[in-house]
C-alpha cells in the first residue's frame, strides 16, 4: 500500500478502534484521551504533513526479508518470554497487589473525589503530571522552532478554499461553541467521570482547529493570536509549578495539596483543581500552536512559490 | 407494554443494522465514487440514527435517555455534513457523477 | 489450552508490536515510519491496560453498587504516556517536514545518497 492519505486514514480507524478496546478494558478516561488525541489531532497533523511532503511513497530499493525474520525472531523471543506472564484479568496477578488497593481504598477519604484516576492523576502522581506537562511544552517550543514563519503575517483576508461552502460554514459555527462547551464540562468533571486536563484541552483545541480549516488560518490567528498562545503555552505550567511552590510556601512539600486550605480534603480539591486547569491550559495552546504552525508553513510555501 | 417496547426496540436495532451491512456492502459493489458516497452515507445516517433510537427505548434512566437523544441530534448534525464534504472535495478534485449507464467497472479511486 | 486462554492478550500485543516493528525497519518513507512507531506505541498501550483489567471489575470511578474495581494505576500511566506519544508525533512530523526541505524529499535512500555524496 504506498498511498500515504490512505494509510493516515486508516491509522485513524485503528486509533478509534483501540479506543472502543479501552473501553471494553474498564479505561474509560484512557479511552476518551485516546479517542480525541489518536483519531482527532494525529491524524489532522499527519493530513498536514502529507500537504507538505509527499502523498505517495516511492518503491523501495532492498526486499523484505531480513526485516521479516528480525520481525520473527523478536516476536518468538516475546511470546517465549509471556509464557511465565500472569493470566488475562486474573485479581490475584502481581500487578493489582501492593500499590493499587491503597489507593482504590484510601483515594475516598483521603481526596474524596469519586474518580480514582483523576486522583491518582493529579495527586499521588503528581510528580509524574508535571513532568507531562513540561514534556508538551517542550514540543510545542520544539516546533515552535522548527517551522515558525518570523515576521508579520500578511493580515489581507486570503480566502480559503472553504469560504464557499455554505453548508460546511453553518455547521461548524453551530458546532464549536457546542465543542467549547463539552471541553469545558470535561474540564471541570474530571472529578466526578471520566476526563480531566488533558482531554479537555485537547477538544477544546479541536473547537479552534475546526473553525482554522474551515475559514482560513488569518482568521483564525486574528481570534487567537500566536503571541497570546506562547504565553498561554509557559502559562499553564507555571500555574502547576506554581500551585507546588505554593504548598511548599504554606508549609508542606512540593505539591502537597494538603496545605492549599483550611482541612486537607479542601485542600486537595482545590489543588487538583488548579493542576488539571495548568494541565488543560497548556495543552489546548501547544495543540493550536502546533496546528497553526504546520498551517502557516503550507501558506509561507506558496507565498514564496516553492514546492 | 413491555413485550411492546421491546418488539419496537429489536425492530429499530435490526433494521439499523441491516443498513449498516448493505451500506457496507454497497461500498464495495458500487461502480463509482459518488454512488459509493451514498452507500457510505447511508451507514453514517440512518443506520446509526436507527441504533439510537432502539438503544433509547431499551434505556432505563431519563439522564441515559436525553444523552442518547444529545448524541442522536449531534450524528444527524455531522454526518450528512461530513458526506457533503467529501463529495465537494471529489468535484474540487475534478471527479465528475458518471451519468447512467456509462459508469465503468469499479476503477480504483 | 489455559495458557493460550489466558495469555492470548500479550500475544495480541506482540503481533501488532511486531507489525509496528516491521513497519519502521522496513519502509524507507518517513511517514510511513512515524506510523509505524505510532502502532507500536499503542501496542505498548494496549498491553499496560489488559494488564490492568481485573475479572468482573468496574471502571476505577468510586460508586456505591461496585464491590471490584480495574486497577487504575495503569490508567494513568496510559494517559500520560498518550499524552506524550502525540507531543513526539507531533515534533516527529515537523521534522519530517524541515527533512523535505532541505533534501527535497523523505524516503531513507534518497537521504543516505544525498549525504553520502557531500
Amino acid at each position: 500500500m504506498r498511498d500515504l492519505f490512505a494509510i493516515v486514514m486508516l491509522f485513524g480507524i485503528y486509533s478509534l478502534l483501540s479506543a472502543g478496546f479501552f473501553v471494553s478494558m474498564d479505561a474509560v478516561d484512557v479511552a476518551l484521551t485516546e479517542a480525541a488525541v489518536g483519531a482527532g489531532i494525529t491524524t489532522v497533523l499527519m493530513l498536514g504533513t502529507l500537504a507538505l511532503t509527499a502523498r505517495t511513497e516511492k518503491r523501495k530499493g532492498h526486499g523484505p526479508l531480513l526485516p521479516l525474520l528480525v520481525v520473527i525472531v523478536t516476536g518468538a523471543a516475546l511470546i517465549y518470554a509471556t509464557l511465565d506472564m500472569p493470566y488475562f484479568a486474573d485479581p490475584d496477578a502481581p500487578a493489582h497487589q501492593h500499590v493499587a488497593p491503597r489507593y482504590i481504598q484510601e483515594s475516598g477519604t483521603e481526596i474524596g473525589i469519586p474518580n480514582i484516576v483523576t486522583s491518582v492523576l493529579a495527586s499521588y502522581r503528581g510528580f509524574d503530571t508535571l513532568g507531562e506537562v513540561v514534556v508538551i511544552f517542550a514540543a510545542g517550543l520544539g516546533v515552535l522552532i522548527l517551522l515558525g514563519v518570523a515576521g508579520d503575517r500578511r493580515h489581507d483576508a486570503s480566502p480559503s478554499t472553504m469560504q464557499h461552502h455554505l453548508v460546511l460554514r453553518v455547521i461548524t459555527k453551530s458546532l464549536i461553541p457546542l465543542i467549547l462547551l463539552y471541553a469545558l464540562y470535561i474540564q471541570f468533571h474530571g472529578d466526578y467521570g471520566p476526563g480531566g486536563g488533558f482531554q479537555a484541552g485537547v477538544i477544546f483545541a479541536a473547537a479552534f482547529i475546526l473553525y482554522s480549516i474551515i475559514y482560513g488560518l488569518n482568521s483564525a490567528e486574528r481570534i487567537i493570536s500566536p503571541a497570546v498562545l506562547r504565553f498561554l503555552m509557559a502559562a499553564g505550567v507555571l500555574i502547576f509549578s506554581g500551585t507546588g511552590v505554593a504548598a511548599l510556601l504554606l508549609g508542606g512539600n512540593y505539591l502537597d495539596y494538603d496545605f492549599l486550605a483550611h482541612d486537607p480534603v479542601h485542600g486537595q480539591h482545590v489543588g487538583i483543581l488548579l493542576v488539571e486547569f495548568g494541565v488543560g491550559v497548556t495543552v489546548t495552546a501547544v495543540m493550536i500552536s502546533v496546528f497553526f504552525n504546520f498551517s502557516g508553513r503550507s501558506n509561507a510555501r506558496q507565498e514564496t512559490g516553492k514546492q | 407494554m413491555e413485550t411492546v417496547v421491546n418488539i419496537l426496540s429489536w425492530a429499530f436495532l435490526l433494521a439499523g443494522a441491516f443498513l449498516g451491512i448493505s451500506g457496507a456492502v454497497g461500498l464495495f459493489r458500487f461502480p463509482e465514487f459518488f454512488t459509493r458516497l451514498h452507500a457510505a452515507s447511508v451507514t453514517d445516517s440512518l443506520c446509526a440514527a436507527l441504533i439510537v433510537l432502539g438503544l433509547i427505548l431499551q434505556s432505563a434512566s431519563l439522564m441515559l435517555i436525553i444523552k442518547l437523544v444529545l448524541i442522536l441530534l449531534i450524528l444527524t448534525y455531522t454526518s450528512p455534513t461530513a458526506a457533503h464534504a467529501l463529495a465537494k472535495a471529489a468535484l474540487h478534485g475534478g471527479l465528475k457523477p458518471v451519468p447512467d449507464g456509462e459508469g465503468e467497472p469499479s476503477s480504483k479511486s | 489450552m489455559t495458557t493460550v486462554l489466558g495469555l492470548y492478550n500479550y500475544w495480541v500485543v506482540i503481533f501488532l508490536m511486531m507489525v509496528g516493528f516491521y513497519i519502521v525497519i522496513a519502509h524507507g518513507n518517513m511517514v510511513k515510519k512515524v506510523v509505524g512507531l505510532n502502532i507500536f506505541q499503542t501496542s505498548v498501550f494496549i498491553l499496560y491496560i489488559s494488564v490492568g483489567k481485573v475479572r468482573d471489575g468496574a471502571a476505577p470511578i468510586l460508586d456505591d453498587t461496585v464491590t471490584v474495581y480495574s486497577n487504575p494505576l495503569p490508567h494513568v500511566l496510559i494517559l500520560t504516556a498518550i499524552v506524550v506519544g502525540v507531543a513526539t508525533t507531533a515534533l516527529a512530523l515537523a521534522l519530517i517536514v524541515r527533512i523535505r526541505e532541505s533534501y527535497g524529499s523523505i524516503e531513507e535512500e534518497d537521504i543516505h545518497r544525498q549525504d553520502e555524496s557531500l
